[in-house]
């Protein structure tokens, strides 16, 4: 499989534009199953050509949400407009959109050509026409000379893509893929992210997917939706949710984070005016320059990635603020990188993480050195949610 | 030295799985091959008025020239010559078809309906399907005897709600309807128990998937579910036809007199004629038509595994 990156993105956010229309627009949606409330009056929209996630914990309900848009549960309240228009009590065969089934969900008595031709059978095309249309689609995910294979004969890989050609063929409006690379191996799910991004762009269809996994989240979508207990966190861009995520679940749940509590003593920030917003918490002085709504008194979160935070056995210059000093607890090596876990000297627990640039297999930090750790005014967040 | 220990234990290991292997196959031999070679050959006997009531019965190895010489084919060419027994036999035939097609027509939705009801019910549906089981099956038939004699229940039903006169009566009892009605009844939950097996194992998202492309309910069912539950409607149609191909009891009990069926035919020559021979050489005919549908039967079992 040759990797190909595709056309280069050109910078794509009709979501800041506030006279795009959306193409589907889920309007105080409620589901509710007995008495689990899975989503929870929740409004979202989605652009067209937009590669959109929903990313959250096993039983947050974006499964929920994704299956109320393909027409297989209707919302309790609500509506989900398409291009504007209510598509409640449309069954899932009326429907524009088309899934991609964690399960895969193939017909295991048809071959792959006849899993591909289905959906297009179905809308009665002429038969030239649907041969052309598999043959294309074969072609796509790189399966030419499987096409007289049962699903059975083939590796996990190759069914998932069949499921992704069957789910495609019908040139959807919108492509739903549930978990779409949950059951493949890290390499393969990588290349195949990529693989997604290239046909989206390719196709120029909206694609929305489900997914738990958030490094895959953040590859492929123009947008992440974090969804908690059948509510949305946060919607933003990738870079957005990793830099400047809105609330401890958000920043907690995206990627590796050191979070502290404790309270505003000084702010020279307020909504629209970046300030310094120096925090103590529990004796440990920081500081960030941040747009910050809290007051001083306010209850809040401080928090830094372990990539921003520098180690370094030598006492920084000063030491009043953003420095912190510890011992070496554990580390983890990871290759590229080394996670250091520092206890600090209140006993409280910091992880930073550096990335391995030289050889040396003996590293100049090891378990049991007193360290320092520092890190400048803009890298770290206030969280006051 | 742990080679050579390894290689004993899969010595050992060996002998007791070709034991296990074994045990059906004996099984077989002992209430299947022979009794069925016994058959055969008083198949190719002559009738005798004796206890067995047949010739040669095998006396002494020193005999067996004698008596091999004394074998023949005459039963199956007597068989070919009175059309009583090939009308019998298509008689049969066309029975268990007919019964079978039935069979699938009613154990189909109530298997369907099983493999969708919630999880937590089906066991119980399932016990209800085998509860007739702790009826005997005889008294079963006695019981649409019952039901379908004119002056049976069923009569009693439509006079009493009115879709019958009294002087009326419903004329089922004795007849090929009765026969229907009786295998249809006793034979379903082998229809049912296979159909639900194979609809269970079905994955529920295939039809969402169905769905999702454009197919229709109804269209996905043709389309997806039926095809998947095909070996469950092979091997409830073969559980059900072979047997019913020589079932007895129910013609007899539920048959009018000009219902031809294999079985009592078989009955009457046993015990009627006292001619064991012919009465065989039926039964070997009857296995070997059978033949086909079982290799049928086990070529589908094969696809599946």
């Amino acid at each position: 499989m040759a990797k190909s990156l595709g056309p280069v993105k050109r910078k794509f956010s009709p979501w800041t534009d506030p006279s795009a229309i959306p193409f589907i627009r889920f309007e105080n949606i409620t589901k509710r199953f007995g008495n689990f409330t899975a989503v929870d009056s929740l409004t979202l929209d989605i652009y067209e050509r937009e590669f959109f996630s929903l990313l959250g914990p096993s039983g947050c309900g974006k499964t929920t949400l994704m299956r109320m848009l393909a027409g297989f549960e209707e919302p309790s309240e609500g509506r989900i407009l398409l291009q504007g228009k209510d598509i409640q009590g449309v069954p899932p065969y009326r429907r524009p959109t088309n899934m991609m089934f964690q399960s895969y969900a193939l017909f295991p008595h048809m071959t792959v050509e006849k899993n591909i031709a289905f959906g297009l059978e179905q809308d009665k095309l002429p038969k030239g026409e649907i041969a052309a249309r598999v043959d294309e689609m074969l072609k796509l995910v790189k399966l030419e000379t499987f096409a007289k294979r049962k699903p059975n004969q083939l590796s996990g890989g190759q069914r998932q893509r069949v499921a992704l050609a069957r789910s495609l063929a019908k040139r959807p409006q919108v492509l739903l893929l549930d978990e779409p690379l949950g059951a493949l191996d890290k390499k393969l799910r990588e290349e195949t992210q990529f693989e997604l991004m290239d046909i989206q762009t390719k196709l120029g269809l909206t694609f929305l997917i489900v997914t738990h996994d958030q490094e895959e989240a953040m590859t492929v979508s123009d947008r992440i939706a974090v969804m908690d207990k059948g509510v949305i966190v946060q919607v933003a861009t990738p870079a957005e949710i990793y830099e400047a995520p809105n609330s401890r679940y958000v920043a907690d749940f995206i990627g590796d984070i050191n979070i502290l509590e404790g309270s505003v003593t000084t702010t020279e920030s307020a909504l629209g005016s970046p300030g310094t917003v120096r925090i103590d918490c529990d004796g440990i002085k920081v500081a960030v320059d941040q747009e910050c709504q809290a007051v001083t008194g306010d209850k809040v979160a401080f928090a830094v990635r372990p990539e921003k935070v520098r180690i370094s056995p030598d006492q920084p210059p000063d030491t009043s603020v953003n420095a912190l000093h510890g011992e070496v607890w554990d580390i983890g090596y990871l290759g590229d990188f080394s996670v250091f876990i520092v206890k600090l000297d209140d006993g409280r627990v910091m992880r930073a993480a550096q990335a391995n640039v030289s050889r040396l297999v003996d590293r100049p930090i090891t378990f049991g050195d007193m360290v320092w750790l520092t890190w400048p005014l803009d890298a770290g967040l206030v969280l006051t949610r | 030295m742990a080679v050579v220990q390894e290689a004993e234990d899969q010595k050992q290991g060996g002998a007791s799985r070709w034991l296990v292997v074994a045990v059906p196959y004996v099984w077989l031999l002992l209430f299947f091959v022979a009794p069925f070679l016994i058959i055969f050959k008083i198949s190719l006997s002559d009738t005798a008025i004796a206890l067995p009531p047949y010739t040669p019965v095998f006396d002494g190895f020193g005999a067996i020239g004698d008596f091999l010489s004394q074998l023949d084919f005459e039963n199956y060419i007597f068989l070919t010559d009175d059309p009583l027994y090939v009308q019998a036999y298509l008689s049969s035939l066309r029975i268990a078809t007919i019964s079978t097609f039935l069979l699938l027509l009613v154990g189909y939705p109530i298997a369907l309906a099983m493999a969708r009801a919630p999880t937590s019910i089906r066991p119980t549906l399932v016990m209800m399907v085998i509860l007739p089981f702790w009826t005997s099956f005889l008294i079963r038939v006695y019981a649409w005897i019952g039901i379908l004699k004119p002056d049976g229940l069923l009569t009693l039903l439509l006079q009493t709600v009115g879709l019958m006169g009294p002087e009326e009566q419903v004329q089922i009892f004795r007849t090929d309807t009765a026969v229907f009605i009786g295998i249809v009844y006793s034979y379903l939950p082998f229809m049912v128990l296979p159909l639900y097996s194979a609809l269970e194992k079905m994955d529920n998202t295939l039809l969402e998937a169905a769905n999702d492309l454009g197919c229709p309910p109804l269209k996905a069912f043709w389309r997806i579910t039926f095809p998947l539950s095909l070996p469950g409607v092979i091997a409830g149609a073969m559980i059900c036809f072979i047997p019913i191909t020589g079932e007895f009891v129910i013609p007899d009990l539920l048959g009018g007199a000009d219902t031809l069926m294999i079985g009592k035919t078989l009955w009457t020559e046993f015990f009627g004629n006292r001619d064991w021979p012919l009465a065989s050489a039926v039964a070997v005919i009857l296995l070997v038509l059978l033949v086909v549908p079982i290799m049928i039967f086990q070529n589908q079992q094969k696809k599946v595994a």
